[in-house]
């Protein structure tokens, strides 16, 4: 259930609304158990039906707009505006390193920030781990679709984590905390 | 025969692929899609062979897959309110019972405040 949760909380940006989407996904589930085809994936199943109540209840109730384009930034890498990190990753474990660059909270806000049709996916494939085809048929939605707005989507997240990293002066000089040597 | 001609046909196949190295900006190009495990077995290996002998893209490869996990982790540290562990197990009891259906429970997710107002 944590992992669920989470999904939900990013889908829907609140605690509250987050609470009654997995309330409503595992009664969903269990109701419709019987349709449940053994041999396929149960954990895509679930998050389909958690993506499609959020989408059929939420979007419709909050008569949200169901497509948001994003803007077409310039193709930076987060990795190409950091400058490289040649340094760092010579010095320490580069894992150690880039988690430590970023708290939960920015992580987070950034992946919030993109609109539902990108973020949805971001967070089917970057955080559960989905495949473009499992997540083609949870949105309906073909698979080039899929590919080009996980294109855009992590671009945008990219941007927005970078921002971060500037804001808090990561860029441009060593980004290892000062208690590192 | 025909399953001559078969194996001659694959033979130039592969000998085509093995000749036609990827270059960086084609690495970098699917690098995403390579490290979401969607490549073809053959595309997949072209990556592989050039990120194997190049130190620049095996960096940019290495910092994706971290940022990766960065954004997995960091996005999926919640801890779930006990009352909400609660209030689903009532509700799957009840439901087990037969006292309610799946449809009664659909909560207020977004509702508007007052649909004939």
């Amino acid at each position: 259930m944590p992992a669920l949760y989470a999904a939900a909380l990013r889908m829907t940006r609140n605690p509250s609304d987050a609470e009654d989407l997995v309330q409503e996904t595992y009664l969903k589930a269990f109701r419709s158990f019987g349709g449940f085809e053994q041999g396929t994936n149960l954990r895509a199943w679930l998050y389909r039906i958690l993506t499609n109540t959020f989408i059929n209840s939420y979007r419709s109730k909050k008569r949200r707009p169901a497509e948001t384009e994003l803007d077409e930034g310039e193709d930076l890498h987060l990795y190409r505006r950091l400058g490289g990190l040649e340094a760092v990753l010579a010095s320490r474990s580069a894992e150690d390193e880039l988690m430590d660059w970023f708290t939960d909270a920015e992580v987070k806000q950034a992946l919030e920030a993109l609109p539902d049709n990108f973020r949805i996916p971001v967070l089917l494939a970057d955080v559960e781990g989905f495949s473009y085809k499992e997540i083609a048929e949870m949105l309906d939605i073909p698979i080039g679709t899929v590919m080009s707005r996980l294109h855009r989507g992590r671009k945008s997240l990219q941007k927005q984590l970078y921002e971060f990293a500037l804001a808090r002066g990561l860029t441009g000089r060593s980004a290892v905390p000062a208690e590192s040597d | 025969m025909a399953d001559n001609l078969d194996h001659d046909h694959v033979h130039d196949h592969d000998r085509d692929h093995v000749a036609v190295p990827v270059d960086c900006e084609q690495a970098l190009a699917e690098i995403y899609t390579y490290l979401d495990g969607e490549l073809t077995d053959e595309k997949r290996s072209l990556i592989a062979g050039h990120l194997e002998g190049c130190n620049p893209c095996i960096e940019v490869y290495d910092f994706e897959a971290e940022l990766r996990v960065v954004i997995s982790t960091r996005a999926r540290n919640e801890t779930v309110p006990e009352s909400l562990r609660l209030r689903i197990s009532e509700k799957l009891t009840l439901f087990m019972r037969g006292e309610i259906t799946g449809t009664d429970a659909e909560s207020s997710i977004g509702q508007p405040p007052a649909p004939d107002a």
